[in-house]
Formats: structure tokens, sequence, C-alpha cells
């Protein structure tokens, strides 16, 4: 028997694991060996376990919001109470979750494990930057809940210079701190990417995950400095009442909507195309095929993290711009579908004539290619400048992105945990109750956001505490599906972490998937390889009958 | 009559043809986006079950690919879309260029209440009222931060940014009550800034405008502000040794001290009197000071408005001012 097999029969004490090569978790124990770790795998544990505590108080403060609005006249809080509650939803998801989510966790953890490396190109950097990403995020998190902030996660000007009587200065400087994590992490994976690759790792032969981590962190490099300068400049204005948005400081307020549009809506690709890199992992291997079209789908990703520079103007079609704006940026938005819809039809050919098994990340990465659809031809709706003039502003908008963000980001997130946990943790999830979880996650869902797109245009504004009385049963609807979609969450957070204890301990590659990470122990050692690999093979080097085999 | 009341509505009232079309567009584009989406679902799913792992079926294909097939599933649906992005641009343009006969309502957002004005001076507050049959531009702007007035039966909606005048227009053909709401967020009672749009016939609403009655137009207030705040003493009649006569101004080209010319429309014409030293005209010496802080925005729309109207009024004399 090889040492691999002896340790399936091991019980769950980690003493007793020394009979293997010691794991990147069990190689040492101290708090210490945590805090100051420079090994990729543990910061993306610490990263995990961050991004948990912020989703938490992010999905709290959302459920406070749909409790609010089972009523129609707003009985359940006072209006300044919603509007910090719905600023904590977003500036707590956006900032603090779905922008590191998938990157700094799993991006962190498999980079280097893909590309055959022992590490990211800058260990301690890479360090630097969880401890940033917490001191910023900490901090603004205790200035929106102990002090409060009711500008909403967009800080528009002049409301958020002049006018918000609340913490608005302590949030933003958290931010900007946490941007520059973001800007670190970005340049650490590019810099990997480029320099770290084992010999034969040529460009095409990076699994797609590393083509989005890719494309994402450029993104990164390029448009967080945006958003860092004209939240510093928000600073100023409200600080030293410098006239740069307030127009009667002698400001434009269409200037901050721009500065900020010019990156948030990149930003919605740092969140969209990590998961769209999960995805093209798990399809593939649930499916026991090569993926369709493998360069197509590279190419898509640079595609889309180069147009998404060029459509931030969609978001102020009714905000003053100049009828020319509008119409470029309203056809690029249509554009962007292009490459959008290449990933969607190449995964859909993948599953087609494969060997499908559907297990629960299988599960997690169909939902999201369901969802994804719908809420990117909702956002070619949002494209068309007579339907934006009606829906702009309306619960229309915050099902789309929720359709996105949640939908893609967070599937794709919940997906690729249950797909990668063996390889984090060394042990198997509970089957049975992950498919229970992904149909909850799934149902509920679509409960909760499908009726906001009627809402929308029937004529809600979002942002909305005291909403007219036509609203108040789509409203109820909503609010007993995110119920149901709380409960889809809850489920993962107790049985992942029951399995840490008490899960089957996971074999090196219990998907039968390609890819250099799972060539390697669940879990890795602590330099990833025992021997560094050589890669001689394609990527997604599944199986193939081809016509002239003979069956 | 008041909007509906019940807890449930399936669709939004429409008042407008613009409205009706708006909704025909939405349906056809729904319509298109079910084709292209319900085969990729019935794919997915029949796939999944049909190729499910064990099973005994037909797995075998080639692996060079029809390159034409690809492009094609890319391009046609983008085509496809692309009718519906001429078609809500074409919507939209209209939407934003009024036809000069439309009677204007000057629209002031604040936090949080909106205040309309019309062409003979009755003012409202969370109301508004317009007759069917006639184009109304509604030209907006705020007096603080930055609002958005929506109103759903007309499928519009437009931002009141503060110091910069926007605009939309509509021509209603539904007499009847609808919300006017704010979906831009503006602080702690945003979701109560709204109120009612009545569109009536017009015999209705000329019968409204008599009841809700005004001494004087805004054009005329316009005029009693341009003798109270002082700007008569150098910009009345044709006198322009210190200052230019503004009769005639609005809407011509203006020389600019710094070469050019600049069209004298509503937002040059408040600029000047909020900011003059900006935009210094050819041929007059700077001397005029800044109304910034003095002057509010409901006064600035009477005074733009007496001076688009050409700066004179035939019938109200000096003394009917005072």
């Amino acid at each position: 028997m090889s040492p691999l097999d002896n340790s399936l029969m091991d019980p769950p004490t980690p003493r007793v694991t020394l009979g293997r090569p010691a794991d990147y978790l069990h190689e040492a124990h101290t708090l210490r060996s945590w805090f100051f770790t420079t090994d990729h795998k543990r910061i993306a544990v610490m990263y995990l376990f961050a991004i948990t505590v912020f989703f938490v108080i992010g999905a709290i403060a959302a459920g406070l919001v749909r409790l609010s609005l089972v009523v129609p006249n707003g009985a359940i809080f006072t209006s300044d109470t919603y509007n910090k509650l719905f600023t904590i939803h977003g500036v707590v998801m956006v900032w603090f979750f779905l922008i590191p989510s998938i990157p700094a966790t799993f991006g962190n953890f498999l980079i280097p494990l893909m590309i055959g490396a022992k590490d990211l190109a800058f260990p301690r950097l890479n360090l630097l930057s969880w401890y940033i990403f917490c001191a910023g995020s900490l901090f603004a998190v205790f200035d929106i809940i102990i002090g409060g902030v009711d500008t909403g996660w967009t800080f528009y000007a002049p409301f958020s210079t002049t006018f918000s009587n609340t913490w608005v200065v302590p949030a933003l400087i958290g931010v900007i701190i946490a941007g520059f994590s973001s800007i670190l992490t970005g340049l650490n994976f590019v810099v990997t990417i480029h320099t770290m690759r084992a010999p034969g790792m040529t460009w095409f032969r990076m699994p797609i995950f590393v083509w989005t981590h890719y494309a994402v962190s450029l993104i990164f490099l390029l448009a967080t400095p945006v958003i860092t300068m004209a939240l510093i400049l928000l600073v100023l204005e409200r600080s030293f009442g410098i006239g740069i948005f307030d127009p009667t400081l002698g400001g434009d307020p269409v200037l901050f909507e721009h500065l900020f549009w010019f990156y948030s809506h990149p930003a919605v690709y740092i969140m969209v195309l990590p998961g769209m890199g999960v995805i093209s992992e798990i399809v593939p291997a649930f499916a026991q095929k090569r993926i369709f079209g493998y360069r197509f789908i590279c190419y898509a990703s640079i595609a889309l993290a180069s147009l998404t520079f060029f459509v931030w103007g969609h978001h102020m079609f009714v905000n003053g711009e100049s009828d020319t704006a509008a119409l470029v940026f309203s056809v690029l938005s249509f554009a962007v579908a292009v490459p959008s819809a290449v990933k969607v039809y190449n995964w859909t050919a993948t599953i087609y004539k494969g060997s499908i098994r559907l297990k629960t990340p299988m599960i997690y990465a169909m939902g999201y290619i369901g969802l994804f659809v719908i809420g990117g031809l909702t956002g070619l709706f949002l494209a068309t400048l007579s339907i934006n003039e009606h829906v702009h502003g309306t619960y229309f908008v915050v099902a789309h992105f929720h359709y996105i963000m949640v939908g893609g980001t967070v599937l794709a997130f919940l997906g690729g945990l249950h797909f990668w946990w063996p390889k984090f943790t060394g042990r198997l999830y509970p089957e049975g109750w992950g498919l229970i979880s992904a149909v909850f996650i799934f149902i509920g869902f679509n409960a909760t956001f499908f009726p906001q797109f009627l809402l929308g245009y029937l004529g809600m504004p979002r942002r909305y505490h005291d909403y007219p009385p036509e609203f108040q049963l789509l409203n109820i609807v909503s609010s007993v599906g995110a119920t149901i979609l709380a409960a889809g969450y809850i489920f993962p957070m107790v049985y992942l972490v029951w399995s840490l204890w008490f899960g089957k301990r996971a074999p090196a590659n219990p998907w039968d998937a390609k890819g250099l990470e799972w060539t390697t122990s669940s879990p890795p050692p602590a330099h990833n390889f025992v021997t560094p690999p050589v890669v001689d093979f394609e990527p997604y080097d599944y199986p193939m009958e081809t016509p002239g085999d003979a069956r | 009559m008041k909007p509906s009341s019940l807890a449930l509505s399936i669709w939004p009232a429409s008042a407008s043809a613009s409205a009706a079309e708006t909704d025909h567009l939405i349906w056809l584009f729904t319509l298109l986006t079910l084709v292209l989406v319900i085969p990729i679902f019935i794919g997915i799913t029949v796939f999944a079950f049909r190729y499910r792992d064990g099973k005994k079926v037909n797995r075998k294909y080639r692996e060079d690919r029809d390159r034409t097939l690809e492009i094609g599933w890319m391009l046609i649906p983008f085509v496809l879309t692309l009718i519906f992005f001429a078609w809500g641009a074409k919507m939209f343009i209209v939407h934003k260029n009024p036809p000069p006969n439309a009677m204007r309502i000057e629209a002031i957002g604040r936090q949080w209440m909106w205040k309309f004005q019309h062409p003979g001076g009755q003012a409202e507050i969370n109301d508004l009222h317009v007759p069917t049959g006639e184009p109304i531009l509604i030209h907006m702007i705020s007096q603080d931060v930055i609002h958005s007035l929506y109103i759903p039966a007309l499928r519009i909606q437009m931002e009141t940014l503060p110091g910069r005048y926007t605009q939309f227009w509509f021509n209603a053909d539904r007499p009847g009550t609808y919300r006017i709401l704010c979906s831009e967020f503006c602080g702690t009672d945003h979701s109560v800034m709204g109120g009612l749009l009545t569109i009536m016939t017009p015999t209705d609403y000329a019968d409204w405008l008599t009841k809700a009655g005004s001494s004087i137009s805004l054009e005329a207030s316009g005029q009693q502000s341009f003798a109270q705040l002082g700007c008569s003493g150098c910009h009345e009649g044709t006198n322009t040794a210190r200052a230019p006569t503004l009769a005639g101004l609005a809407g011509t080209q203006v020389p600019l001290e710094a070469g050019g010319t600049v069209l004298a429309d509503d937002a040059f014409i408040r600029g000047k009197i909020l900011n003059p030293d900006g935009n210094k005209m050819a041929g007059y010496k700077q001397v005029m000071p800044t109304y910034k802080g003095i002057i509010k925005e409901d006064e600035m729309n009477q005074l733009v408005a007496f001076i688009r109207g050409g700066a004179t009024l035939p019938t109200p004399s000096k003394e009917a001012s005072r």
C-alpha cells in the first residue's frame, strides 16, 4: 500500500498524519505560524475566514432590510436606520466580500498550484495585502455599524460630501485602505503568472481559472487607483471644503459619478470573471470532457476585461449625460454581451456528450449558468436607452445585479468552495447536505430576486423604505424567498465546519479532475509539490472518444 | 381618483403613447431573449441527464470544430439585439428633445419635496397638473443634492442635478392620477419624496389653472425680481453703455472676450447671474457682482423665464411691480 492509501484510513487526529508528508495545515500549529505565514495557502484560508465574517455581517443587514420591506409604511425601522442598514449591506458585500471573494481565497490558493509554482511571486507582499485588507475593512465596518453611514455604497456627491450627517469620512478611509490590498494582490498575481509557471506550462496550457485571474488582476491594477483617487477627493471636499463635486463650492457632481463608475463598472468584472474561471474548472471536471473552445474562452476573458473599461457611462444615461455619450455607451454595453455569450455557449457545449456527474459543485455550476444568463440579458434591457429611462434606479436594477452578483459570483464561490474543499482541508463535505443546500439556494434566490424585476418595472425605486401599497405582495414574496436563501447559506456553514473533524479523508484527486492542483496531495504540502511538476500535456486533457474509436 | 391601493398590481398603468411603446419594446425584447435562452436551458438540462455518467450513450465527437457555427451563434443574437438598441435609442433621443411648441413647466427638487411652477405662475408642491394632448416640457434643477424625477406611468425619469438644468418631455393621453417619485437616493426621507401627477383634459386643466389662481405669470414675477435685484439698473432698455441689453439676447450667439461665441441658453443665463466672471463677453468690462447665494432656484427660474421671453413685458408697468 502506498503512504497515500494509508492516510485514508487514519483516525481523524493530526498527530497520526505524521506517517505521510506534513501538509500545509499541519506543519505548524501555533497562532504565530498563521499570523506570520507567507504560505499562499494559509493566507488564502485567512482570507476565507475574513470574508466569511463580512458575508455574515452583510447578510444580517440584508435580512433586516427584507424584514423592513414586509410592510409598506416603513413601520419597522426609522428612515435613518433603514438607510444605514442598506449602506452596511452594500458596502460590506461589495467592497469586503464580493471583490476579494474568489480572487483572494481561491486565486491565492490555486494560482501557484495550477501553474506548478511553490508560492506567489511575492509571499510577504501577499501577507501584507491580507493585513491591509483587514485593517481597512475592519475600520470601515466598525464605522458603518457603530457610527452609521447613510450614503449607500455609491457615496454620490454632494449628498456624501455636504449633506449627509453621518460617519462618511472614516468609512471612506477604510474603503481606500482596503483598495490597496486589491492593487497589491493584482500585482502579485500578474507577476506570478508571468514568471513562475512550471516548465512546459505555456500560456495556452494554463487553466481558464488562471486566465480569468490574470484578466482580473489587470482590472485591479488599472481601475482601483481611480476609485482610490475619487474617494480621496470626497474626503478632501467633505473635510476641508475643497470644491470638486459640490456645485455650491464650484464643483460638478456628475464628475464624481464618472470617476466612481470608471472603477465600479470594471469592479463588476472583478466579481464576475473569477466566477467564470471557477465554472470553467467545474464543468469539464464533472462532464469529464475537454472544455469546448478553450482559446475562445481565454480571449473572451481578456475581451471582457478590456471592454469593461468602456461602458461605465451606462450607469448615467439619465444623469445629464449628453445624447451622444448615451448612444455610444449603450451600443458598447450591447457589445459586452458577445464575449459573455461565448462563455455560456461553450459551457453548454462542454456538457454535450460528456459523462455528467451531478455532484454539488456541478449543481452550483448549472445554477450559475442559468442565473448568469438571466442577469446578463436583463443587463441588455438596462442598456436599452428607453427601458433604462423607466427602470433606472428601481428594483429592476437591484434584481439585475443580484442575479449577476449572487446568482453569478456567490454561486460560483460556493461551487468552487465545494469543489476545492478537499484540496483546502483534506476532507470531503457530506454530499447529501451539499445537494440539499444547493437546491435551497437556487429556489430561495429566485424567489427573492425574480419578484424584484416585476417591482422595478412596476416603478418601485430602490432604497425605498416607505413604499406605495400596491408593491406589498411582491415584497412579501421576496422576503419569504430571502428566508429560504438564508437557510441555504446556513447549511454549508454548519456542515463544512463539521466536515473539518468528521468528514471523510480526501484523496489527492477525488473528482478525477485534470489540472496540476489535483496531482499533489490533499491538502498539499507546504511547498505544494514534492517534485516540481513538468507540463507536457494540454489543459483539460480528459479522455475523449472520436468517431474512429471502436465501441 | 387615486392610484391603486391594492397590495398587488400586475402591470403599471400607462398614460402616454410613448409609455405604451416602451411596453411593446420590452415585451418584444423579452420574447427575443426567451427564444435565445430557452434552447440553452433545455440543452443544459437534457444533456445533463442524457449524458449522465454510467449511461450507455454515444459520446463520440470530433475535435475539429465548426468555426462558422461558433461565429454564427455569437453574431446573430448580437445583431438581433441591436435592433432593440436602435429602437430604444430613437425613443430616448425623442424624449430629451422637446418640440418647440411644448408647454414648459419648471421643476425643482429639494430635500424632500418637488416644486412645480406653470407658465402662468401657478406653483404646486408634490402635485403636478397637466393637460392631455399637448407636449409638456419639464425643465428641472435641484436645490441641494441629486434627485431624480420619476413618473412610472410615463416610463420616464431624469435626474435633477444641483447647478445644472436637465429636462424631458411627454405628451400624456390618458386622464387620471399617477405617482411621482424620487428615484435617486437623497437622504433621510428619500422614500417619501413623491407626489401625484394629475393628467386632465384641456378644459379641466383650464378650469384648474383658474381655480389654482395666480395673480402674476412666471415671466412677470421674473420682471419684478429683475427690478428688485437691481438688474434693471444696468441691463434695462437699449442703453448699452455699461452692460449689454438683454432684450432679444436669449437664443443668440454671444461673442466672448476670449474669442468664439456661446449660445445664450438657460444654462448660460443662469451661469452669468451666479458666476459673472465666467464666459466674459466681448466689448464689456466685467463689473457685475455675483448673485450666488442670493437667488434661490425658484426665483432663478422666474428671472430666466423673463430673460428668455425677451426681457420685456408689454403690459405690466414698473408701477405694477412695486
